[in-house]
This record gives C-alpha cells, structure tokens and sequence, in this order.
C-alpha cells in the first residue's frame, strides 16, 4: 500500500486488522518483522525551505538525495551526516527523509552536531488508531508540551507513520581537513580521539580503522581551518606523527562503513562509553572492527550467529545487531526492566492494537 | 489562574502524612510549619501563591523514593522544586500538595574529562556545574539568565535554553542520562554515560516535562572544552525591519555566532537610563558574538561587519577588549532589572520563525496601544525566541488582567505565524490554557497518554502543562 495523502493513510491504518510495516525506501531495515508493508513514498516533497532561518519542512516520503540537494543549493545541509546503509545491508532503493528519522541515522558528525534527534524539531505521523498527531512546529526553540519529537526520532515504525519532518539545518562549512595518526593500537586510538575532543579546536569527526588509521576533522572558514588543524597537531604531539590526508573520502567511509561492504559476517553496532571501548573489544572477538565518534561507537563485523552480548556480559551502554540473520539473537538491545514497562507502555498508547509494535493494549 | 480545589480528606489528614514522611527522613528534612511553608507558595511567577500542606528535602534518591512512596500510597500530589526560579508558575504548589525540594542534593558525583560529562545531583545549579570543571578548561554549555539560582533538575523539567543555544544547543542537547524516581518510588536510570540507549528515546520526553513523568535526583551532563575567547560586536539599525534582514543574511553567510541579541527602542531606551552601558539611541539593536582564537574571531567578525556595513548601520562598534566586551554586554544582562525598576513588567517568551520578526514586532507595537500598556523586546534573534517585557502597575487595579491578556494575545501571534508559545519557560500554569490555540485535542491527548504510563494516578505536577478542563478526567480517576 502506497498512501497518496495522510487522510488516505489515516484510513489504511485504521482499516488494519493485522501486523503492519512502514517503510520508506527499505534501504535501512533491520529487523525482520513481516506485515502489511505500507509505503510513504506517495508522501513526497520539500513543503518549506527558508536558507535564512535554517529551517526546513519535508514530508516524510520525500528521498533524501532530493532534500540534500536543495539544502547544497543553499550551501546548506543536514548537520548529522545521514549514512548511506545500502552497501552494508546489501538494501537497494532510495532512502526516504522519514526513515532517516524512524532509524535516528546519524554519521561522523554526531560528535559535534549532534544526532539526528537533536536537528529534528518538529514531527506530524499517523498513530495506531490512525489519528494524526503533530508535536514539535518549525522553530528551534520549543518547549511547549512534551517533546514527542525526540520520542518518534529512532522509534523504528513502532509507534506510528511519520508524515512529516521538521529540521533545524546547518550552513555548509567552506573548507574540510583531515588529519591523521599511523599505528595506534585501539587504546591509543581512543586517548589520541578523546584529547582531539576535548581540545577547543572543534573536531568534527574522530574516527578509528584498524590499519588505516586514526582520523580527525576540523571544518569552517579556510584561515580557521588551518590554524585549527596546525594547534591540533601540536596537541596530539605525543601520540606520534600527525599527518594531513587528502579530500573527505575518508569520512564517506566512516560513515557508510565501506570497509566492511563485500565481507561475510554478521554487523553489530556498540553504544559505550569511549574509555571501556579497548576493552570491549577484547571480550568481542570480532573479525573486524572500526570505531566512531571517538570511540563512543563501534562497528563489528562477527561470524554469523554469534550473540556479541552473551560475550560482552554487562556493560555501560547497548549493542544493536544490523546485519544477521539467526532469529535466536535479537535484533534490538533488551531494554532494562524498570525502562521495558515504560517502554511498552507507550507502544500500547500510540497503537492500541499493536499493529506496528507487535503488543496489543 | 485557576488551581484545582485541594482535596478535603488530604488537608485533614495532613497530621498523619506528615508523620509518615518524618518517619523515612531525618526531622530537618520534613517542613509543616505554615511559617516555614510560606517560603515556598510561589516560584518566580509571584503574581499566585498558595502555600503548600508540606516541604519535604530530601538528601538521596533512595529518601526521594521513600516520601514517593508514601505519597503515592496516600493519594497526595507532589510539586518537584528544583531553586524556585520558574517564570512559568511550573512549582507552585496547592494546598495539598507536597513539595519535594532537591535543592540539598548539589554534589558532584563524577568529573570524567575523557568522555566528556560530568555527573552531578540535580539540585547542583546550572552555573556551579560549569564551576566544577571550567578550571580544567571545560564548561556546561546551557545559560539559562537565571544561571547562578537555577538547578539542573528545573532546567531539564523546563528543557531550558539560554543565550548560546544557537551553537550549542539547549538542554536535551547536553543531556547524557538521569536518574529518576517514579510516582510509585520506582527508582530507574534513563541514558547514561554515552551517546545513546536502546529503545525508545524516553530522555526525550523527560526532559521538558515540567516534572510531570518523574522527579530527576541525578543528571549525566555533557561538558564541553572553553573555546580558547569570545568576543562581541554591537550594531545599531534604524529599523527593526532592517536590523532582522540582517540577521537573515548573517546566518545565510555560513557564519554561526554562538549568540545573536536584539533589542528594540523601549528597551534600548529603559536600559540605557539603568545601565549606562553607552547603547546608541536607535530603533533596533544587536550584540552578536562569535568564538575561537583571536584570527578565527577577527575574519568571522570581519564577515559580520562586512555584512552589518550593507544595511546600512547608525552604530558598528566591535570591543577592542574585555572591558568593551562587558560593556556591550552590560546593557543586555541588566535589560530585564532595568524593566523592573521603571515598573512591574510580564515576560513573554513565544518563539517565532525569524523571517516574521518584522510583522510580529510591528503588530505587537499595534497590540500595546490597542491595550494601553508598553513593551520592551528583547530576545535571541538566531533562533527566533522573543521575550516581549509587557509594562504594567499591580497596584493598579486590573491592570494585571489586561496585561494577561495582551500576553496572551501576543502569543496567539506566534502562534498563528508558525512559532510556539514557549522557547524556554516552559508552560507551568501561566500557558496552560493556551495548549489549544497550538494543540489540537488529539495532539494533546497523545501527550497526556505519555503521562499516563509514567503516573497513571495523575498525582506528579498535576494541574500544569495541560488545561485543568483537559485533564480533569484524570486528575479525578
């Protein structure tokens, strides 16, 4: 089903009897719920654009690359660096500005500006009994009522259909640089990130590949730029020689995880605190590894059917399995019990029926 | 500002709850003295008091979860208080309710420079988080103007901003986890230490709840590194209409100030008397500031000038050192005790898109001789959140009521341009019943829902938020 207007969609959900699916363009899904599949991409366009305040409104169906598009046109563009998954989830299609939402896909950049949830700020969707609700408007400033908007940004479709999408945008720097340090070890990596961060030289991105090395951005004006990068190198002094790399391709990288495309494996994805990222790795095991946002997040690749959180035990954050298929392990980190009640309880009051969530009220 | 009736049975059993809480928290902890009471009828918003039937102050999370308990057990409402500075009525109490305090827990549990965050006690104000660690070159990104009072418990209750949130966000953009009790005494921990949690994104919701999902003892705050200075330039305008196409064309440039300031002529004019920070007497003001070394600050001030210079300035004036940076800020810090001292004065706080700023001010200068009363603008430009400071006597007699209403109509406006009724107070009692001109009945149900789930007795901050007709169902059951 490919509804051409909210009140057409209100009407499918309301007329559902049984386990529904949203889906954008398909090109992040990774959980294997099955359902009646309901497409957004009949909600399409960019509603408001205004370059001067910063402002942009789309409805959820609208592709991305048309929203990164008009936001270039303007020099401006979504702050928190939106992955492109499809080469890691082997998902063709065009990503959906509504699924980028209902996944909280943030890049790189989330060190910085955020994540997806801190750029959103304002929501319309359809709930389970197929009402339409809006929270949140058009302004970066808001604190009137509560902020659903945080609440359906990585909801994954579980407590309605999104319509449409609000964001504060960012204007595009003029100049990118990148730096790099050769041979770390994990552990290094994340002191050598961690000292990056913690400097005032707005480091935008701090990323970790075995092998290839320790990576840092600084973006902004050219003068800026450079007098940032030259401050950071003599920061970082001891970890060893700091070199500059050449063109942003390597944050392409980071971001879409290239180097795991083509491999055999099953993908995790670690939430932690960047300090116990070393040692996790240790109890991982994995094939492969790379790390994020300073160390905060970590990609792992893992033989097939491995459950990365029997081998983790307890830890200080949560682990999410992108890409496998053993039905055992669940896709999803378990909530915590007190939180789980909470959880769930919210699930039932936006759909009732359970049909985007799986629990009926 | 209706309040519900406080509940008879509750009032006469106020000796027994009182000896409850007393036995569960050391003897200090629990106030039922009216004497003492009366210290906490009202918060910032001093135009409505009532004091309260108890004032509990706990120490730990575990002495919160105690008093919870039984007030739940009880049937008791509860008002969470973080330092009292709510412009938005969000802790006043009713008779009877109990007002839990957390202002006795301001510890630092945990300063952790590598990961970035400091872990603190939610009654620890919002400036002495940036004290703990600014020596270390680190700060709390957050400065509500009320930052030497205000705690952190109340800024996540109101999700407060201040004047830098243009770069850094407000504070569901620094806020890691919390730790919190439920109506019920369930202790839980929501977030943490790092980036993200699994399920839902209930941080969220929490914060800017206005303490009606739980009461938050502890809070993991992001810190920051200083940038290495700041520095502002002051411009003047001959009009608002010019001053905010200017403001446009700043932000389209690609620069981004950390923080953009207007004033407008009343403002400017009562400031100046006050102050004597040396403003230009002119019809529109900014300060914008930016940050970083000296060079990165000069080329981006030098962009702003350049920007400024084709609108056609009466005043261009950039501080050559701290003691000018001060000045230029002088005039904007002390903009709202100057309005105090020439009269009592409402401040609003609706936000707006900043391409309405020139209609919004000029039907706001139409509103002010339709209802007899003057206004003062001052507000954040870079993110469109205004604070019109509407003038009026309370000893005059309705005087307040007709201020009320311009308030109100004033925020109608915001509204209906696309904009909100509250940037940053919050909604408490004062914006409680226009939840209607921007909600829709069903958008507000699904927030009440939220509520529901987290305190199905309806017994936390109970008669805020929301209008009392919405929530009467509820509040009863």
């Amino acid at each position: 089903m490919t509804p051409a207007t909210e009140a057409e969609l209100a009407e499918v959900i309301r007329a559902g009897t049984g386990p529904m699916l949203v889906r954008g363009g398909g090109t992040r899904s990774i959980d294997h719920r099955q359902g009646a599949v309901i497409r957004t991409t009949g909600l399409s366009g960019i509603e408001l654009y205004e370059p001067g305040a910063l402002t942009l409104v789309a409805r959820a169906g609208t592709p991305l690359a048309e929203v990164e598009a008009t936001l270039a046109a303007e020099g401006q563009r979504l702050p928190f660096e939106v992955p492109d998954m499809r080469g890691l989830l082997g998902t063709a299609g065009e990503s959906t500005i509504g699924g980028v939402v209902a996944a909280n896909a943030s890049g790189p950049r989330r060190v910085q500006a955020g994540a997806c949830r801190d750029s959103l700020i304002g929501v319309r969707f359809v709930n389970g009994e197929g009402t339409v609700i809006k929270n949140g408007g058009r302004v970066m400033k808001n604190v009137t009522g509560y902020d659903l908007v945080k609440l359906l940004a990585g909801s994954w479709g579980q407590l309605g259909v999104l319509t449409e999408v609000s964001f504060k945008v960012l204007p595009t720097p003029e100049t990118t640089a990148t730096l790099v340090l050769h041979g770390l070890s994990d552990a290094q990596a994340v002191a050598a990130m961690s000292a990056a961060l913690g400097s005032p030289y707005e480091v935008s991105g701090a990323a970790h590949l075995p092998g290839q090395g320790t990576v840092l951005r600084i973006e902004g004006f050219a003068n800026s730029v450079a007098y940032r990068a030259g401050r950071l190198r003599q920061h970082l002094a001891a970890f060893g020689s700091v070199d500059h790399m050449d063109g942003p391709q390597v944050w392409a990288d980071v971001r879409d995880l290239r180097p795991f495309h083509g491999a055999e494996g099953d993908v995790w994805k670690l939430s932690v605190k960047p300090s116990d990222a070393p040692a996790l790795l240790v109890r991982a095991g994995a094939e492969a590894h790379l790390m994020d946002w300073g160390g905060g997040l970590i990609w792992l690749r893992m033989a097939p059917g491995s459950d990365l959180r029997a081998r983790l035990g307890a830890f200080d954050g949560h682990a999410t399995r992108v890409r496998g298929s053993d039905p055992s392990v669940p896709v999803f980190h378990p909530e915590p019990p007190a939180l789980a009640g909470l959880m769930d309880g919210i699930r039932r009051k936006f759909d009732p029926r359970g049909l985007f969530s799986g629990l009926a009220a | 500002m209706e309040m519900p009736k406080p509940n008879a049975m509750i009032l006469s059993a106020k000796a027994r709850i009182t000896a409850r809480l007393k036995a569960v928290l050391p003897a200090d902890s629990v106030i039922e003295d009216e004497a003492e009471t009366r210290a906490y009828e009202c918060d910032a918003l001093t135009a409505y008091r009532c004091p309260p039937l108890a004032v509990v102050l706990p120490r730990s999370t575990d002495e919160v979860s105690a008093v919870l308990r039984i007030c739940h057990e009880e049937g008791v409402p509860v008002v969470p208080r973080g330092s009292g500075t709510s412009l938005a009525g969000g802790a006043l109490p009713t008779a009877d309710a109990v007002i839990i305090g957390v202002s006795r827990m301001n510890g630092v549990l945990q300063t952790d420079y590598d990961n970035r965050f400091i872990h603190v006690q939610s009654g620890r104000t919002n400036l002495s988080v940036t004290g703990a660690v600014e020596s270390d070159g680190f700060f709390y990104a957050p400065d509500p103007s009320s930052q030497l009072a205000c705690a952190i418990a109340g800024n996540i209750a109101m999700n407060s901003g201040g004047a830098h949130c243009l770069k850094y966000g407000v504070t569901t953009n620094n806020l890691l986890g919390v730790r919190m009790v439920l109506m019920d005494g369930t202790i839980v921990q929501v977030g943490g230490p790092f980036m993200d949690s699994a399920g839902l994104d209930l941080l969220g919701v929490i914060c800017g709840s206005e303490g009606q999902l739980g009461v938050v003892t502890e809070a993991w705050l992001r810190i920051l590194p200083k940038p290495e200075g700041a520095r502002p330039v002051l411009m003047g305008f001959d009009s608002n209409e010019v001053a905010g196409a200017c403001v446009s064309d700043i932000i389209k440039a690609g620069v981004l100030p950390v923080a953009i300031e207007f004033m407008d002529r009343p403002c400017i004019e009562a400031t100046e008397a006050f102050a004597k920070a040396g403003y230009p007497m002119c019809e529109a003001l900014l300060i914008v500031e930016v940050e970083g070394s000296p060079a990165e600050i000069d080329e981006q001030l030098g962009l702003i000038k350049q920007i400024a210079r084709r609108h056609n300035p009466v005043e261009l004036r950039e501080a050559e050192d701290e003691d000018q940076a001060k000045r230029i800020w002088l005039g904007r810090k002390s903009a709202f005790g100057a309005m105090g001292q020439i009269n009592d004065y409402m401040c609003l706080d609706g936000t707006i898109p900043v391409s309405s700023l020139p209609h919004v001010l000029k039907r706001i200068g139409e509103m002010s001789t339709e209802f007899g009363l003057d206004v003062a603008n001052v507000f954040h430009a870079g993110d469109g959140n205004m604070h019109p400071l509407i003038l009026f006597d309370a000893n005059k007699p309705g005087d307040l009521e007709t201020c009320e209403a311009f308030g109100a109509e004033i925020l109608k406006l915001c509204v209906e341009v696309g904009g909100c009724l509250t940037g940053e107070h919050g909604v408490g009692i004062e914006k409680r019943d226009l939840m209607t001109v921007q909600f829709a009945p069903e958008d507000m149900e699904a927030q009440l829902r939220v509520k529901d789930v987290f305190d199905p007795k309806w017994l936390l901050n109970p008669a805020k938020v929301f209008p009392l007709t919405v929530t009467a169902s509820r509040r009863a059951a």
